[in-house]
Order: C-alpha cells, then structure tokens, then sequence
C-alpha cells in the first residue's frame, strides 16, 4: 500500500469511536456527545411540555372566578408543572450541557464511565414517561411538587397520583445521581496534561461543586419518599400524627433536599455564564480564585439554610432565626459572583451577541430574583409573604434567570459544538426580548399580588379583592414567554439549513473550541498540555514542566494511535493533571437500556400492586446489573485496523 | 360585596402585629433599590466604555488561579452584602421584638383572650373556650387588645392568615400552633388558607370581625345564651327539617342536635356575615343554594347535596334566619 492509502491515526480514531448509524447501534451507543444531546433535546420536550401547563394555569387565572380548568384539574396542572420543570427539565438539560461540553472543555475523550452515561439518559426517558403515564390513566399527582404529608398520605389522597410521584421520582433521582459520580470522576481524573485543578474552567468548577451536592442532596429525598410509599402501601405511620408519627418530618426530609437541590440548579448556569462572560469581553474571567471559593461556599452553605422554608411550620423563634442568617450569607457568594462577571465586562471589551444577551440577562434578572430572596431570609417578614404569590415570583426570577438565561446562552454559544451551525442572531434578538420581557411581565405583577394577600395553589381567586390586574397582566406576560421560546425552536429548526461553522467562530480560549466542528467522536487525537486556564489564548511556546513532559511521553503520546482495538482515555493527577495512567472504555452495550427497562419493569408492579410484576423487575434488574459488571463493553472489529500487542 | 372584601394588602396594616413588618418591608425595598440601581448603573458603564471585540492586548494571558481578586468584586461581592445582612439580621431580631411584645412569650399564661381554631378540610372550627361559644369561618375580637389563636388541624396541614393583622401560622395535625394577633380598629378583615390542603384549598377563608371590646363583649355575651326557640310556624317547621332531613346527623345547633366535631356549628349561622369559608354572602338566596347542592360551589367540598322539596327549602331558611 502507498502511504496515502494507509488511514491516518486520525482516522483510525474516528473509525473506533465512531458509532454505526443503524438502530442497534443507535440502542447500545455510549457516546458522551450523543448521550448528552439527547438528554438537552428531551429536556426540551419537557420544558414545552411544562410550559403548556404554565400556560394553561395563567390562562384559568386570567380572571376571577373562572372555571376553565375545575379545582381537581388545576391541582393537577401545578403539580405537574412544578414535577416537569424541577425534575424532568432543568436538571436533564444541565446536565446535558455538562455531559456534552465538560469532557471537550478538560481534554477527555469521553466521560469515564460511559455504560452509566448511557444509562443515566435511559432511565430519565422513562421515568417521564412513567410520570405523563399518569395523565394517560386519569390520575396524575395531585399534592405539588413538593408533595407534602399528610395531605399525600393513603388516607388523604388513596389514588395512585401520589404513587406516580414517589416511585416516578425516585427512579429519576438515579439517572441524576449517576450524572453526578461520573462528572465528578472526570474532573478529578480525566482532566487534559498539564491542567491542574487550578487551571480548570469555571464551568467545570461549577458541575463539580454541583455533583457534590447532587450526592450529598438526593439520597435524602430517596429516603423521605420510600418511607412515605411504604407508608401508603403497608399502612405503616411515619408521617401520621395520629400514631405518633410527624408530618413535619417530611419538610425536613424534603427540604434537606430541597434547598441543596435549587443550588443544583443554579450553579450550572453560573458556570456557563462566566464562560460566555469571559469569552465575549476578550478577557479571562477576573477574580477566578473568589469565585471557585464562593462556589464552594454555596455549596456547603446550601445545606444550611432548608428550615427557612419552614418558618411558619411552628418552630421556635430561635431555631428560625438561626436559618434565616444562614440564609441571608448567600448574598455574598452570591455577590461575588455577580461583581466578577461586572468586573470582567469592565476590564474586557464587550463583543455583543445572542449569547451575551443572555448572559448579561442572567446578571441582572438573576439579581432580582437574588434581593427578593434575601428579603425572604428575614423571619417577621417571611411569616407575612410565606406561601403568596410574592414567594412565587422571587423564584421564578431566580429559576428563570439564573438556571433558563443561561441554557439559552449555552445553547447559543456551543450550537456550533453540538450542530455545527451557528444560531442566527436576529432570531436570537428576538428570542432574548420575547422571553425576558414576558418574564418580567408575567412576575413583577405577581410580587405585587403577593403582598396583596393573594396565597399560591389557588385555582381560582374571588373578584373584589383587587387582584385581577395584576393576573391579567402576568397572563399576558406568560404568551409573551411562549413565543419566545417559540422563536427560539424557529431558530434551531433553520439553523440546521445554515453552512457549517469553524472551529472557533468565537476566538474562544478554552479547550472544547480547540476540536472539530462538530468534534470528532474521540473528540482529541492528540492531547494537548495546558499551561493556563484559557488555552487558546496563550501564546505558543509556553514553558511546560519537564515532569509533565516525562509523564505525557510515557502516557498520553501512544494514545495518539489506537495500536490497540480500545478506546482508550487519559488519567491524570487529582490536583495537577499530570498523566498518570491509562483506562479502556467500552464502545458499545445493550446493558444500559436492559438495566433501566427492567427497573421501569419493577416499578410499575409496585405502582399496581401487582406482586409478581415487582420482583420480576428486582430479579430481572439483579441479574441485568451482574451482567454489566461482567460484561467487558463489547468491541466490534473494525475493518482495516489491526490489534497490535506493542505501539510501532 | 362579600364581606372583609378590601384589598388584604400586608403594606396596609392594622395593628402592632403587622405594622413593623410592613415598616420592615419598607425599608428593606429602600436598601434594595439602592444597591440593584448602582448594580445596573456599574453593569452599563463596564460594557459601553470599550466596545468591540477587539482582542485586547492588555489582557492578561491564562490569568487562572494566579491572577488574584480585583476590588470591585471584593467590595461589591463581600463587603456591601456584609453589611446588608448584618443591617438584615439587626433588622430580624428588632421586628421579631416589636412584633413578639404583642406576642409575649408564647408560655401564655397571661390576660389575652384565647380562641381556638381548627382546620378542617376546607372550613375553619371557631370555638371561644372560656365562654363556651362556638361558630364557623369566623373570628370575633376586641380591638387595641392581643388575641391569642391557639391553632390545631383535623386533618392536614393548613394556615390561619389574616394579612393585614399579622404573620402567619401553620395548623398542623398532631400539634398545637400558637399566633398572637392584635387590631388597633373596629374593622372586618378577610384571612385565608395558604398551606394547600386539598381540592378546595382556594375556598378555605374566613372573615375577623374586630370590634371595639364593649360592643365585643356584647357579642359574646349574646352569643353564650342558646338561641330561642322559633314561633313562627314555617321556621318551626324548619327545625323539623333540620332534624329529620339528615342535616343534624353533621351539624351541631346547641339545643337541637348534639355536638358534632365534624361540621361547622350552626348556632349562630344567621349572625355570621359568610358560607362556605368565606367565599359567599350569607343571604337567603346563597344558603338556598348551597343546601340544595354545595357541590355546584365547592366541588369536593365534604357536605352532600340534600334532598329537600322546595317547600322543606322554605321553611328550613326561614328557621336558619332566627339562628342569630
């Protein structure tokens, strides 16, 4: 053979860690980009899903009085709403995001364990699936998001809504829990050569402190709600006071989680946001090391501050005043966050864009949203706005701005990543002043009708009290919402029809803008060494430690070329990146879609009392799980490459 | 117009126990607006004064870890949210005293008058302890005096809230909540459930009636004595329904059906200025209906449709009208 008949390394690579696009290989791929994808595109179902709720509830609210939706409906309608925005959106999509770009922002090929990857997004599918089956049967939830007891007990709500929540959630905290051990597990150990922790993005910083909380948050809600479904189902009285039982308890299980869990969605947002701050003022991002500590700040504090959602539950003044301090120092995490970025525009030269519409959007609605909160942190003035309407809205603008802003900036500013493509900007305009000023519109309104006493999960409101203004204009302000994010589907639809894009259309400094657009499935061939926390920015010729060079040669220089029928990704050192070792990934497996199909098996014979259905689903799920371990993550023969035992 | 129908805006307090929140609000919206107007005056400033996306070649390279804080972030992310929650928290503990002093130090033990209320699905049970009197969805009180509500549940949790007397309390089953409010004026004021605790959460409200103590202590007193027997025949004839047609199997009208815990009190349901837990006017035509059907109001609402002729109609109003 010539030598331009031999297939370069790279395309050796591309052909290893390339998927076929048949259905099976569609089923059994472990691919982070794929993976990531999908869970970005059916968290936008979702989202539309959720938002039709919205709108269907601020369409009976419009005026007094109306009966567009009956009292069990509507009751129905927010639960769900809040179920679909808290669990099956904004958590998938950002983890979507970080699934997507945090390998490609480190220097990794993929997430380092893939089969759980593919597993996570499986078991989200069905799990809402599992949570809408519950329309489709006449008896979706019915007791808020927040499900407290014992209005969610056997004796108040004896149909199977409630058990649609507590089994459908806690099989979805599974997929999130995962998410958080892998991304934890690449930033510590599959960072890029020469990326030391201190060198890592901000958005990394973020997805880690996140997945800390993910761990340390979630299983407590798990708990909370297996004693509440065994509660239902055996008869067994942990949350019935007349037994001796507490329903306060639950707000504390819940909350401990609750709270932690808001900073789970927000951090993320955080994080992409300094990215597309710091990239469009031509700056790195200033005070990098105030705010990786004040990212770790809020997620220790997170866990510190549940009982303020609490305070009229009848604790003592001391105990509330305790966790309202608490609360109020997130002003200064919070702060230093916001005076960062300000700071970063300030020393930068501001390159606007879609994206840093939305990212300078989250500042200030954000902000907002931060001082509403602030102000619930104070006890007196909490027992008098303490479930109205004005609680509504300060979380709207924080969810809103802190956590929806930024997944639209992400979305502008990797769609070249993800698609190739760029977004068009005018579309995005008016993306950007549909969505925000529909926000504004639908919220403001509704702290003002909050202090007018009017209280939440109100399917209806009697007129004469005043409030009718105020929810005609938040109605309003709802569509205009919609068709925001109406121009935003516009613009991902055609944008498919636009040429392709380069590689770093921004002039971005960090590594994921360094790979193909889009990147090719192994995403680097050859690893780079990073010398700073902005490497495309640096100028060549960089000083690299002669001890990362020994240990780049040794570790990461043969995975140039797959001398081996594996795919094969780079460990480095926790603190300083350096390569420390090499781990094999598997290319593709059945498992993860079995595991989670039988788990949905077990559920489901729970949910209908049907015996033999739940531990078919335990035995079929043990068995799918020693499977998995057993399995090495199958290899399909590649044609024209050769497994060599030796690098040539 | 339903009764205690003015806006229930917390920033229009009437009493010792809302005001200083109100007060506190104030203030608090002062200090914000001031520090979200210098945010946004400093955001405008840092991104129109270099414009265009130029590389910059004053930057500094792979700043990272190595480049250290800048002032603004310093003071405007540390310093000024430090003072705000030291001022916040002085703030806590002073509205948290003043508002307490009405309070007292929740031991009872003291003068107040107690009422104790019971939430029901969806209905509040208003029983006054010490006079032995008991109605529905309805508080009576003194003004320029504290009332201490002494606060349960019969089933979930809901919230006893008046807004423009003070904070809120849960009821929560199994416990025993205390809120202590005080009305600086004779005045009604409308309250509402705010823990959501069912399908008709949304119609779960009730009406304060503040008087002044003499004219209160008038009610009461009125209230203690049962009501007098009907001579009209239609209204006797009314009792009769009541107490045949199955309604007294639920309610409770002292002298005539035994007590029920269940079912609002109807003692003194002529006297009460609301049915169905504050969301309709206590007239002839409403009650008519929604004895006939409450189900056409309040779906989900625990009372059945009853079965009464129109004529057993007429004649039961015209006995429920001499409950005073």
């Amino acid at each position: 053979m010539t030598a331009t008949d031999q297939p370069t390394a790279r395309d050796q690579l591309t052909r290893l860690w390339d998927a076929p696009p048949t259905f099976a290989g569609w089923v059994t791929m472990v691919n982070h980009k794929t993976i990531g994808k999908r869970f970005l595109v059916t968290g936008l179902v979702f989202f539309l899903l959720g938002g039709l709720l919205a709108l269907a509830m601020r369409t009976q609210l419009a005026r007094p009085e109306q009966e567009l939706l009956n009292a069990q409906l509507y009751n129905e309608v927010f639960t769900m709403h809040g179920v679909t925005m808290a669990f099956l959106f904004i958590v998938p999509v950002l983890e979507g995001f970080a699934i997507f770009v945090l390998p490609l922002m480190v220097g990794a090929r993929d997430l380092p364990f893939p089969r759980l990857t593919a597993f996570g997004y499986w078991v989200y599918l069905l799990a809402g699936v599992f949570l809408y089956a519950s329309f489709l049967v006449g008896s979706p939830p019915d007791g808020g998001w927040y499900a407290y007891v014992p209005f969610t007990t056997s004796d108040f709500s004896p149909g199977k809504g409630m058990d649609f929540w507590l089994l459908g959630i806690t099989f979805l905290e599974i997929s999130a829990i995962g998410a958080g051990i892998e991304i934890l597990a690449l930033l510590f150990k599959n960072r890029a050569p020469g990326m030391a922790i201190t060198r890592m993005p901000l958005f990394a910083w973020a997805m880690l402190v996140t997945s800390f909380i993910i761990i340390f948050a979630f299983p407590t809600l798990i708990l909370g709600s297996v004693l509440l479904e065994i509660d239902r189902k055996v008869g067994s009285v942990v949350y019935n006071p007349d037994a001796g039982g507490s329903p306060v308890l639950w707000q504390h299980l819940f909350w401990w989680f609750g709270h932690p869990d808001v900073y789970i969605w927000l951090l993320p947002g955080v994080g992409i946001v300094s990215m597309v701050i710091a990239t469009f003022s031509r700056v790195p991002l200033v005070g990098y090391r105030w705010v990786v500590a004040s990212t770790i700040v809020a997620g220790v504090l997170s866990f510190g501050v549940w009982v303020h959602h609490m305070f009229t539950a009848g604790l003592p003044n001391l105990t509330a005043g305790f966790f309202g301090g608490a609360s109020l120092v997130f002003a200064i995490p919070s702060g230093v966050q916001v005076f960062a970025w300000i700071a970063t525009l300030w020393r930068g030269r501001v390159q606007w864009n879609t994206a840093m519409l939305f990212a300078v959007g989250t500042l200030v609605v954000f902000t907002f949203g931060g001082m509403s909160g602030i102000t619930l942190g104070v006890v007196p003035f909490n027992w008098q706005v303490h479930d109205t309407y004005y609680v509504v809205a300060h979380f709207h603008f924080v969810l809103l701005g802190g956590s929806v802003l930024p997944m639209f900036a992400g979305a502008y500013y990797w769609w070249p990543k993800l698609t190739g493509r760029r977004l068009s900007e005018r579309l995005g305009v008016a993306n950007f002043a549909l969505f925000v000023g529909g926000l504004v519109l639908t919220f403001v309104p509704l702290h003002l009708v909050g202090f007018l006493g009017m209280p939440r999960r109100y399917y209806t409101f009697l007129s004469g009290l005043g409030w009718e203004a105020h929810n005609l204009l938040a109605t309003a302000g709802a569509f205009l919402t919609g068709l925001g994010v109406l121009a935003f589907l516009v613009n991902a639809v055609i944008s498919q029809r636009r040429p392709m894009t380069s590689s770093n259309p921004w002039q971005a400094g960090t590594l994921e803008w360094s790979t193909a657009t889009p990147p090719a499935p192994q995403n680097f061939s050859a690893f780079p060494v990073v010398t700073s926390a902005y490497p495309l920015w640096d100028t060549p010729g960089e000083e690299i430690d002669p001890g990362t060079t020994a240990a780049y040669r040794e570790w990461a220089e043969p995975l140039a070329r797959p001398y081996r029928l594996r795919r094969e990704a780079l460990q480095t050192s926790e603190l300083d990146g350096e390569p420390e070792a090499v781990s094999t990934l598997p290319q593709k497996s059945l498992f993860p879609i079995i595991t989670a199909v039988v788990l949905a098996v077990g559920l489901t014979g729970l949910l209908t009392d049907a015996t033999w259905m739940a531990l078919l689903g335990l035995v079929l799920s043990v068995a799918a799980g020693v499977g998995w371990a057993w399995a090495d993550g199958d290899y399909a023969p590649i044609p024209g490459m050769v497994d060599e035992e030796e690098p040539a | 117009m339903l009764h205690g129908v003015q806006t229930p805006d917390i920033l229009d307090p009437q009493g010792p126990t809302s005001e200083p929140i109100a007060t506190l609000w104030w203030a608090m919206l002062g200090v914000a607006t001031v520090v979200f107007v210098a945010t946004l005056v400093l955001l405008t400033v840092s991104v129109v004064r270099r414009r265009g996306g130029e590389v910059s070649e004053d930057r500094v390279a792979g700043e990272g870890f190595a480049g250290g804080g800048n002032l603004v972030t310093v003071v405007g992310g540390v310093a000024v949210p430090g003072i705000v929650i030291v001022g916040l928290m002085v703030a806590t503990v002073t509205t948290t005293a003043q508002v307490a002093t009405v309070q007292g130090d929740g031991q009872g033990g003291d003068d107040a008058l107690a009422i104790q209320v019971t939430g029901n699905q969806f209905w509040y049970d208003v029983t006054y302890p010490g006079a032995g009197v008991r109605i529905a969805n309805e508080a009576h009180i003194p003004a320029g005096e504290p009332v201490e509500f002494r606060l349960f549940s019969a089933d979930v949790i809901h919230t006893f809230w008046a807004p423009q007397l003070g904070g809120k309390t849960d009821m929560v089953p199994g416990e025993e909540t205390v809120m202590r409010i005080q009305a600086d004026e004779p005045g009604e004021y409308r309250g509402f459930c705010t823990e959501y605790c069912g399908i008709q959460h949304a119609r779960m409200q009730f009406v304060v009636v503040v008087h002044s103590p003499a004219d209160f202590e008038q009610w009461l007193e009125q209230r203690r004595e049962a009501p007098t027997p009907p001579e009209d025949d239609s209204a006797l004839a009314g009792r009769e329904v009541f107490s045949e047609a199955g309604c007294a199997e639920c309610h409770t009208i002292e002298g005539v059906s035994p007590r029920r815990d269940h079912s609002p009190d109807l003692t003194h349901l002529a006297n009460r200025r609301t049915i169905a837990a504050g969301v309709l006017e206590n007239n002839r035509g409403n009650l008519g209906g929604w004895i006939a059907d409450p189900q056409q109001h309040k779906p989900g609402s625990r009372m059945p449709p009853s079965n009464l002729t129109s004529e057993q109609l007429s004649h039961l109003l015209d006995y429920l009208e001499t409950l005073e």
